[in-house]
């Protein structure tokens, strides 16, 4: 099968998918001719033009408002924010009417849209260009939120949000966007709520979320040759969130550790862990761990910027632990 | 007041008499419904400025969009929400056009295109502009109406809207109520410049007028303006209404303080459905078996509106969670 970026990946589920349908349309800052800041548009605009690739002034809470109206009355509009920090400046917009309209009108309206930007720590992007911030978004009720990790994954949720009617966060991990892996050329889409086990094993569990799934994959792979055999799960979707897939898994291994680039507090780690306690608690040989960023603003110099997120080290040592009790 | 350009027929010139008499006699229902404790949250009545949303209205097709505000009850009445689903939704029963979920802020009914009322205000803006986006891209010739009120102007949904639907020449109409107060803040403590036509015209471009809000003719002529040209591919426009809430902000809140009693009364004696009334026999347009007629219909409407309100039944608290998404979880 061919190989193709995580970029690419997702580029090609939209162009099928605006093939397809004349109602998805897209806006952002550069989004047009240039096509995206991360190539995310590249191409479209030379077969689709100006009114579905829209090029916008810098006005968050104004196109993002703009493209919930547009969203409730028959189109289905993408807004390319380039980094998600960007969002925050439409939180009203993203809160307050797109997550509440197909509740409100009690199912007579729908949101079909999807937010998409790239997230995450890396490149000395510093504090206002790497933020991720889906626990926000999976804690508000009417939010789908996709989190892929692979090129595959990219492509299969993509499709999933372009064809579904909730408003969907795409969030895309800034090192992940260049990274290579098979995808099919045909179409598929991946339901959102599958969580992928990524690799099988019987002595643990991790939940690794977005850009720490390649790095925990490769500690494990120097862990089984010490002989123990880790599972490690891919949510995929946070939002919803396969917790029935993981509770399996802890059911096999007893120990779970979940491993965030994100802030520890009030996170998705925190849910999963309280999911898994309240519904698993029996099987669990250890307490469940969470291995997370550090609670600060993202700091710029790559000394402090290293230390703010879960490196390979620190990956071992928790697994390490979590094994030894 | 002028119908000749307009054209409007006597059975016309009656239902738009009839429309703000629906919006008046549901609205003082309403508030005595709230009184009573008959409607468990809040109450923004339109008592005042029923010609706006009357003239508005009344130039839109069924399948044309309105994005509404918190004093949005007249707003969906024009556009043809019964007077039993607005009253049965705030009394929070089943049978209301949210079943319940919304509320006097949250009334939908987007099978004629009643795309919300709203508790933030400004979004109304924005999403009315969005509207216009999904027409235009579809090739379809409806458009959207976005009210709002002075206290709206100050806020960047109105200038990021106004600037998108200017650029991108969206079939929007931007319909600004100016009732001189944001709840007790006056307009002119809010903004240098309390002309809002102007700064639609001088900073975004854009066509706009200021109209008597009291005039229901002056509305409804400068509304089928607006609606006639965004349906022609002409762009957006804005209509400035000047108004006055007769009643407190919201049912239960004081009225003085912030405004003098003098000036509610002068405003009292240009009330839009009397006035429309006088010219209307004054122009021979109807007698007053014809007056008696229409309040008649419209007393048993709204009666009638409020019996089924009181009469319907609560929500299931079992569906509670239901809707949160396009597909029950
Ligand atoms: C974003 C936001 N801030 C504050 C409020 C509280 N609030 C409700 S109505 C209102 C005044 C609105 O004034 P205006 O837009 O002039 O409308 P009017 O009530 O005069 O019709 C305020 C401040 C709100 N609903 N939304
Ligand atoms: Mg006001």
């Amino acid at each position: 099968m061919r190989e193709i970026t995580y970029t690419e990946a997702a580029r090609e589920a939209l162009a099928e998918q605006m093939a397809i349908d004349p109602s998805i349309f897209v806006v952002g800052e550069g989004i047009g001719e240039r096509g995206g800041n991360f190539n995310t548009t590249l191409g479209l605009y030379e077969q689709y033009g100006p009114m579905r690739l829209r090029d916008t002034p810098i006005v968050e809470r104004g196109f993002v408002g703009m493209c919930a109206g547009a969203a409730m009355t028959g189109t289905r509009p993408v807004v390319d924010f380039m980094f998600i920090d960007f969002i925050l400046d439409s939180m009203g917009e993203l809160l307050n009417q797109i997550s509440k309209v197909q509740y409100m009108s009690s199912g007579r309206i729908k949101m079909p849209i999807v937010l998409r930007g790239c997230i995450g720590i890396g490149g000395a992007a510093a504090t206002h260009h790497s933020g991720s911030y889906y626990s926000i978004f999976a804690h508000i009720p009417g939010l789908r939120v996709a989190l892929p990790s692979t090129p595959y994954d990219a492509k299969g949720l993509m499709k999933t949000a372009l064809t579904g009617d909730d408003p969907v966060l795409f969030l895309e991990h800034k090192l992940l966007l260049n990274r290579r892996g098979r995808v099919p050329e045909q179409a598929y889409s991946i339901p959102f709520g599958q969580a992928a086990v990524v690799r099988s094993g019987s002595d643990a569990t991790v939940v690794a979320l977005t850009v720490m799934l390649p790095k925990v994959l490769a500690i494990c792979e120097n862990l089984a040759r010490e002989g123990a055999e880790i599972e490690v799960i891919d949510p995929r979707t946070v939002a919803p969130l396969d917790i029935d897939r993981i509770l399996e898994s802890v059911h096999k291994t007893g120990r779970l550790l979940i491993v965030d680039e994100t802030f520890g507090p009030c996170g998705i780690g925190a849910e999963i862990s309280a999911l898994v306690m309240e519904n698993g608690f029996d099987d669990l040989d250890a307490p469940i761990a969470r291995l997370n960023g550090l609670h600060t603003p993202t700091p710029y110099s790559p000394t402090l910027e290293n230390a703010i997120i879960p490196d390979q080290a620190a990956i071992t040592r928790a697994l390490q632990d979590l094994l030894a009790e | 007041m002028n119908s000749h350009e307009m054209a409007l027929s006597s059975e016309q010139l009656r239902a738009l008499y009839k429309t703000m008499t629906l919006i008046r006699r549901t609205e003082e229902q309403l508030a005595r419904a709230h009184q009573m404790g008959l409607v468990p949250g809040p109450c923004h009545t339109y008592v005042g400025e029923e010609a706006i949303a009357t003239g508005v209205c009344a130039n839109l097709r069924r399948d044309d969009v309105v994005f509404s505000t918190h004093r949005g009850h007249g707003h969906a009445l024009a556009k043809g929400v019964s007077a039993r689903e607005v009253a049965a939704e705030l009394f929070g029963k089943v049978t209301g056009c949210s079943q319940g979920r919304g509320g006097s802020m949250h009334l939908f009914a987007p099978e004629i295109g009643l795309m919300g009322t709203s508790g933030i205000v400004g979004p109304s803006i924005l999403q009315g502009a969005g509207a216009g986006y999904s027409f235009k891209l579809l090739g379809s010739d409806r458009v959207s109406v976005a009210f709002f009120g002075d206290g709206a102007v100050s806020n960047g949904a109105f200038h990021e809207g106004l600037n998108l639907a200017a650029i991108w020449d969206l079939p929007v109409i931007f319909v600004c109520e100016d009732n001189m107060y944001a709840t007790e803040v006056p307009f002119r403590e809010a903004t240098p410049n309390q002309n809002v036509a102007e700064r639609a015209r001088v900073s975004y471009g854009m066509n706009a007028v200021t109209v008597d809000g009291n005039d229901v003719l002056a509305v409804y002529q400068a509304a089928q303006e607006a609606v006639t040209g965004a349906r022609a591919g002409k762009g957006p426009s804005l209509i400035e209404c000047k108004t006055y809430r007769t009643r407190p902000h919201a049912e239960g809140m004081r009225d003085g303080g912030y405004r003098s009693a003098e000036e509610i009364d002068e405003w009292k004696k240009r009330d839009p459905i009397a006035t429309f009334k006088s010219w209307l026999i004054a122009n021979d347009q109807a007698d007053s078996d014809a007056f008696s007629a229409l309040d008649d219909d419209v007393q048993t409407t709204v009666e009638d509106a409020i019996e089924f309100a009181r009469s319907s039944p609560f929500p299931d608290p079992a569906t509670a969670a239901d809707f949160i998404f396009s597909t029950q979880e």
